[in-house]
């Protein structure tokens, strides 16, 4: 098991610090949290440690590895995967290929191979169509699974996303706002997904949330930012009850 | 209304899963084998044409319709194909030999044409391969010692093993085992990781790369096996023309070939074949036509390109999804009778996407 340790991370978008000198650590099998008034630079963390953003200054590792050698694609070979705030799913194909380009990073790739389709194929096929049905059980969407994600509600593109990076055997979890445009019932579920996930899969978890009592159930450490700084780092209540973060939502006594 | 019911994971991965399908595709490929016996010279020859667009729709399907990238340069690799195949028969090597190579010389020239293409899109990836092509076309036409310039090249007979495929039917034999090969092989890529890494890459590079996927290099062998399959659509082009000239592959071959991956339906295998059929089938249908209408609407000169427009622009308009998916509808509505409804069908909407980090 392997540490996420993120030192004096900085980027800037012109004038604009979008990240400004954050550090922290997140503990193999902890759920770790990052909360934050719109635009604190929150899913710009995500985007640096997914490799999508270069940073300006600072550093990243994933235990040994320096996450600043790894491109973008390569990232998930470390066993970091990610959701998007907007849900980033293939749109025109089904669940089940969805879910297969999900197993990809496991999956040999060969042009000519694939085209004949011999050596091996159905056999390599059916192997990772097991894995991907274990994760469909454990998200509950076996009814979804030959349906196009351009036909499915949003609630059940949420939970596909999630399984998609599930596909990958992760050891941690980059998770952008994960009960966004849910409703209550749908933020439970969530809630109880994502025990599931740390307890049974054994899976680090980060995530960008604003829904706080998701974030107060769920969440063993928090960290909270604002313009790019950050504020407070945390067990849920100490940071709730932190006056930095507190002036940040609500702003100062005038 | 067949509802399969699943009990094995290799429904999923068989190419074929309904009764229906293997007894629409068992007939189409018997119609297809028994097709010389009464079919017209003529017409057999036109039906070797129209296999002829199958290969080169899918070829540029692959790109487009799977992989998301558009290419006006693919009349380009039609010409590269039947010139450096007549190029290489005439040299003396036997026909399975130069169709090797000349696939090879297509696929390497696509997947370079792919690396300097990975990074752009839209517009610019039009331009870029528009531009492609207008250069293929300027050297195929300039370099007479190679090619015969504008005065034409002369393609050699068609021999395999001392065999000279001289009859229209032997030759429509060949092109019929090419054309069900590439399609059997489209279909494979389809149910295989490559297949899926092309789909990832056309409806999200920032996911698909998240995941694990190398955009740019599957693009550059998306490229790659699309232009290979075109260079061997122009092989058996160049065989079906017997003589060349460069004017043959320029833009408006272009044009007609992503006309027809348009019209036919993008996205689907089945839709570059109804592409073909619409394509090669329509000017056989508008001399026929002509006969009937009156002296000075069928007299017309430009009555085949207007009427191509036409149905083009309707297409685009009521059926985006093209001849593919107007015929999924027919199987629902007779599969479901009584109970297909238009709402059935109804695009749903599609939420926000971030177009900022591709």
């Amino acid at each position: 098991m392997s540490s996420l340790v993120v030192e004096n991370l900085s980027i800037e978008f012109g004038g604009v610090h979008a990240v400004d000198e954050v550090s922290f650590a997140v503990e193999p099998g902890e759920t770790f949290a990052i909360i934050g008034p719109n635009g604190a630079g929150k899913s710009t963390i995500f985007n640096l440690i997914s490799r999508i953003y270069k940073p300006t200054n600072g550093s990243m590792h994933y235990g040994e590895r320096d996450l600043l050698d790894v491109p973008a694609h390569k990232v998930i070979d470390l066993g970091i995967a990610r959701t998007f705030q907007n849900i980033d799913l293939f749109e025109q194909a089904t669940v089940l290929q969805n879910l297969l380009v999900g197993r990809h990073r496991r999956m040999s790739r060969n042009l000519f191979r694939d085209f004949l389709f011999i050596a091996g194929a159905r056999a390599r096929e059916r192997e990772h169509r097991r894995k991907v049905e274990d994760i469909i059980d454990l998200m509950e969407i076996a009814h979804y699974r030959d349906q196009k994600i351009a036909d499915l509600p949003y609630g059940a593109r949420k939970n596909v996303e999630l399984a998609r990076a599930l596909c990958s055997e992760p050891s941690l979890l980059l998770l952008d706002e994960p009960a966004s445009g849910l409703n209550q019932e749908e933020t439970d579920d969530v809630s109880f997904w994502l025990d599931d996930i740390k307890h049974d899969l054994g899976v680090t978890i980060v995530m960008v949330e604003h829904d706080m009592g998701l974030v107060g159930r769920v969440a063993d450490r928090v960290m909270a930012i604002n313009d790019g700084k950050l504020l407070a780092i945390g067990t849920p209540d100490e940071v709730r009850n932190d006056p930095a973060v507190q002036q940040a939502y609500l702003g100062t006594a005038a | 209304m067949q509802t399969v019911f699943k009990t094995s994971y290799d429904q999923d991965i068989n190419l074929l899963t309904k009764t229906g399908e293997y007894i629409r595709v068992s007939i189409v490929i018997l119609m297809m084998l028994a097709a010389p016996l009464f079919v017209d010279v003529y017409y057999l020859g036109e039906l070797g044409l129209l296999l002829v667009y199958v290969i080169a729709g899918i070829g540029l399907m692959i790109l487009t319709g799977f992989t998301g990238q558009v290419s006006f340069g693919h009349a380009a690799f039609l010409g590269i194909g039947a010139y450096s195949h007549s190029i290489l028969m005439t040299a003396g090597l036997p026909f399975p030999v130069s169709v090797v190579l000349t696939v090879a010389l297509t696929g390497i020239i696509g997947m370079l044409l792919g690396r300097s293409a990975s990074k752009m899109h839209g517009f610019y990836l039009a331009v870029a391969t528009l531009a492609f092509l207008i250069i293929i076309e300027t050297i195929i036409g300039e370099w007479t010692d190679m090619t015969g310039g504008y005065a034409g090249y002369a393609v050699p007979e068609l021999e395999m093993f001392g065999f000279y495929f001289a009859e229209v039917w032997h030759q429509y034999y060949l092109y019929l085992g090419f054309a069900l090969f590439v399609i059997w092989g489209a279909a494979n890529l389809l149910r295989s990781p490559t297949g899926r890494s092309f789909l990832a890459v056309r409806d999200s590079e920032l996911s698909a790369r998240s995941l694990g996927i190398n955009v740019e290099w599957i693009k550059i062998q998306s490229f790659g096996i699309s232009a290979a399959i075109t260079g061997l659509a122009g092989v058996l082009l160049a065989h079906y023309l017997a003589y060349l000239s460069p004017e043959t592959f320029g833009v408006l071959e272009s044009l007609k070939l992503l006309l027809m991956i348009v019209v036919g339906g993008l996205g689907s295998i089945a839709g570059a074949i109804f592409g073909a059929i619409f394509v090669s089938l329509l000017p056989v249908a508008i001399s026929i036509l002509r006969d009937f209408l009156p002296g000075v609407v069928g007299e017309q000169a430009g009555l085949e390109p207007m009427l191509f427009g036409l149905i083009i622009v309707i297409f685009v308009i009521f059926e985006p999804e093209g001849i593919n998916g107007r015929w999924k509808k027919l199987l629902h509505f007779f599969e479901t009778f009584p109970y297909y409804r238009k709402s059935s069908f109804v695009r749903q909407k599609s939420y926000l996407k971030t177009e900022r980090m591709r």
